[in-house]
């Protein structure tokens, strides 16, 4: 593989969607599975060759910037923080970082920043080269098509012939998955102002035949949503079991595909999974039943509680005999009281929770 | 010497309190640990001179009511008698009809007394202050003061404020009358009967002049209430005082003013049963608050236990196992931890592991000393409202579900979580 390759990821704004998490911690730090959303892309462009990452963001944070400096370090890459001062869509920021990505002439990636899947960089770049055109896009199949944008092109080579938004009869059922690689040469097409890629640059990358659908193996999900992120972490976790099982916990107690950070604390006659993965430094009191959630850095969960598809935020408390279900999220800090229920709760930072919370709704 | 009469209903009466008064006749539901009846018997047995309790009613013998009158009798050492009415005929026709068992042995007073109260029973202040009010043979009513809003829910009594004659007595008016409510408990004198006796005249006669082809005319005549026929008569005729208390006093008609009542009852235990209070011990759940625990019940150290419950005959406890404000009928499992708020378990019902039965309580206002507990009705605006849950006999409740505001009907096995529902 060749070095010095690139990759743009399309990072964007304050992460709203994934609030209240991204209340306190920028989208790309927010622990997916016990790993900054952010470093799950750059660790896998970097066994791909990539050793320069340009992160395009539209607004500023001095912890992602700290943290990014650490990351320069220990990959041995260089990470840049490309600015928006108004927001670019999904184009504009190519050109906004037109300088860095043509330094040479290597094909370079773009990413959206809220997918997770089995990064298929080294494929992409064989299959990019293959074709020699300006663009590659990772098309991943759907059940629902009528719901997205789909894809409609060649089976043989990839060529893709149009896009088709919301079909109403069923015309493909691949989506565009959020993953590029470009030419340089693409550049010319963008100017620097807010362009949709895949509404104002594609359709005439595809009418010019310089574009081509790479179809996706294995899961893909954007988890730019809480409910998402769950069902991301399942498929994730699904997908270690067949890659790295040892990565996961077994054991009496342990159902299913579980990932525990080894500071974490489990107390006993606690049932934990499917589909769980608990964070650094979290205590789990005796007696926890926990499925399908995500228990960030330095929470605490009190005996005998029961949790179902829930992210707990960080050094975040829940009390004894505590019920939360139905896609409730913790924000940073939040405290809920002994013997409370929580049903689809969106807590906000900072909270005490006194309260029991019967029907879905935010806690400001 | 003295009697005194309890009025335990029938089995028609007391549906709101289904689907427990399927099990087992309402006047028998355990309260604070022991049948509702049983607190009056209590009561009664401790007043010097009281030589006999009759139950009336409409009840067809039973072996539960037969067997708890043999083991009360042995237990007060009093004579208690079932006499059962051949049709419901109201508070004042049920002691009517059974006039001559009342004054049978020459009682100079008996007192009169709703099965579904929960009260302190300040019978010998009622004897007493019958004493010093009024002719010898005048009658006594307890009265308690509720707020202007829930007195309408009640009998309400306007009295003379030097003498606590009662001047007015209206049953449950529409507008304001007074803030003082009728407890449904009285001390009367053998003359009531001449009271009641000339409204079964009168019955009669307006019934013989009405139609005499109606077949049911002699129950037509016998069926008298107190509350409205006698007491508003006698009202300002010098022979009707009212007795204020300051005591707990709350009706029992809801499934959900049971654990209330048991709350009450619990509280007085303090001083009139601390035998039935359970103490934290080593080896034994931890408990917070008024408990009460049937010694043939088996309940993990881990479980933690109150405030407000009480826990029948061979009941199991899992290990963590929650429970407040609740009444834990016999032969109950609750699995480890599984955790049950303002909830009544039925007989033999299985909660699941992690399982969550949880209620809403209706409470009165805590901030209002006259609030009385709303008999609320079972829906409002075509929903149910929000209520403590209530599982009927012999229910299932599988793993880690939650059973929230909803009422089980007996003999269900249910497969998944339902809130504010009505399960068949």
């Amino acid at each position: 593989m060749l070095a010095n390759m690139k990759a743009l990821i399309l990072v964007g704004g304050y992460g709203t969607r994934l609030r209240p998490l991204t209340l306190s911690v920028p989208k790309p730090l927010v622990e997916f599975a016990n790993k900054p959303i952010l470093l799950h892309q750059v660790e896998a462009l970097v066994k791909a060759g990539v050793n320069h990452v340009i992160l395009a963001v539209s607004y500023m944070s001095d912890l992602l910037e700290r943290e990014m400096r650490v990351q320069e370090e220990r990959l041995g890459i260089k990470i840049s923080l490309s600015h928006e001062k108004e927001p670019l869509g999904t184009a504009g920021p190519l050109a906004l970082a037109r300088e860095l990505l043509t330094d040479n002439e290597e094909s370079f990636f773009v990413l959206n920043s809220d997918v997770i899947c089995d990064f298929p960089f080294e494929d992409m770049l064989k299959f990019h080269r293959h074709h020699g055109r300006e663009g590659t896009i990772v098309v991943t199949k759907v059940e629902e098509p009528s719901k997205y944008g789909v894809v409609v092109y060649e089976a043989e080579n990839g060529r893709i012939h149009r896009f088709v938004e919301k079909p109403q009869v069923f015309v493909s059922n691949k989506i565009n998955a959020g993953m590029y690689i470009f030419s340089p040469s693409m550049l010319k097409r963008i100017q620097l102002r807010p362009t949709s890629i895949e509404k104002e640059i594609f359709p005439s990358m595809a009418e010019e035949n310089h574009l081509y659908a790479m179809e996706l193996q294995g899961f893909w999900m954007d988890i730019g949503q809480p409910k998402d992120f769950l069902t991301g972490m399942c498929m994730y976790l699904q997908s270690v079991r067949q890659t790295a099982p040892d990565r996961l916990t077994t054991g009496p107690g342990f159902l299913g595909n579980v990932l525990v950070d080894p500071t974490a604390v489990i107390g006993k006659n606690c049932t934990i999974g499917p589909n769980v993965t608990i964070g650094a430094g979290v205590v789990l009191e005796d007696g926890v039943r926990i499925k399908r959630c995500t228990v960030l850095k330095g929470s605490r969960v009190r005996s005998h509680s029961w949790l179902e598809s829930c992210i707990v935020g960080w050094s975040s408390s829940v009390g004894q005999w505590v019920r939360m279900e139905n896609v409730t999220v913790l924000g940073e800090d939040v405290i809920v009281n002994d013997e409370l229920y929580l049903n689809g709760a969106n807590v906000l930072p900072h909270k005490s929770i006194t309260d029991s919370v019967p029907e879905p709704r935010i806690i400001m | 010497m003295l009697k005194a009469v309890i009025l335990i209903g029938g089995p028609q009466k007391g549906t709101r309190f289904r689907p427990l008064s399927f099990e087992v006749p309402k006047p028998l539901f355990p309260v604070a640990g022991v049948p509702m009846l049983q607190h009056h018997i209590e009561a009664c047995a401790k007043v010097p001179n009281m030589k006999e309790i009759l139950l009336i009613g409409f009840y067809q013998p039973n072996e539960e009511l037969t067997r708890f009158m043999f083991s009360a009798q042995q237990e007060f050492k009093i004579s208690i008698r079932y006499l059962q009415e051949y049709a419901a005929l109201g508070t004042g026709g049920g002691i009517y009809h059974f006039r001559d068992q009342i004054l049978s042995g020459g009682p100079e007073a008996f007192f009169i007394m709703n099965a579904d109260v929960c009260s302190e029973f300040p019978l010998l202040e009622m004897l007493n202050f019958q004493k010093e009010h009024g002719e010898p043979s005048s009658f006594v009513i307890l009265g308690t003061t509720a707020n202007r809003t829930q007195s309408m829910n009640y009998g309400c009594i306007v009295e003379n404020q030097g003498t606590n004659e009662v001047l007015h007595y209206v049953e449950k008016p529409s507008t304001f009358v007074s803030d003082i409510i009728n407890c449904g408990i009285y001390l009367f004198t053998p003359e009531i009967f001449q009271h009641i006796g000339a409204v079964f005249q009168k019955n009669q006669q307006d019934m013989l002049l009405d139609d005499l082809t109606n077949g049911n005319g002699w129950h037509r005549a016998e069926a008298i209430r107190l509350e409205q026929d006698i007491f508003t008569a006698l009202a300002g005729q010098g022979k009707l005082y009212v007795y204020k208390t300051r005591a707990f006093w709350s009706q029992i008609k809801s499934a959900g003013s049971a654990i209330y009542a048991s709350r009450l009852y619990l509280n007085q235990y303090h001083k009139t049963h601390p035998e039935r209070l359970a103490t934290n011990e080593d080896g034994g759940p931890r408990i917070s608050g008024n408990v009460y625990i049937h010694p043939t019940a088996n309940i993990d150290p881990t479980a933690v236990l109150g405030p407000n419950v009480s826990i029948g005959t061979g009941v199991t406890i899992g290990a963590g196992v929650r429970v407040r404000e609740s009444i834990i009928l016999h032969g109950a499992t609750l699995q480890d931890h599984s955790c049950v708020l303002n909830c009544i378990v039925g007989w033999d019902s299985t909660i699941g592991k992690w399982a969550r039965v949880e209620g809403t309580p209706s409470d009165p206002n805590p901030n209002d000393p006259y609030a009385k507990i709303d008999s609320e009705t079972l829906f409002r605006d075509g929903k149910l409202t929000p209520s403590i849950t209530i599982l009927g006999c012999n229910v299932t409740i599988p793993a880690e579900v939650i059973i929230l505001n909803s009422i089980v009907l007996p003999h269900k096995d249910l497969n998944r979580s339902f809130k504010n529902q009505i399960i068949l």
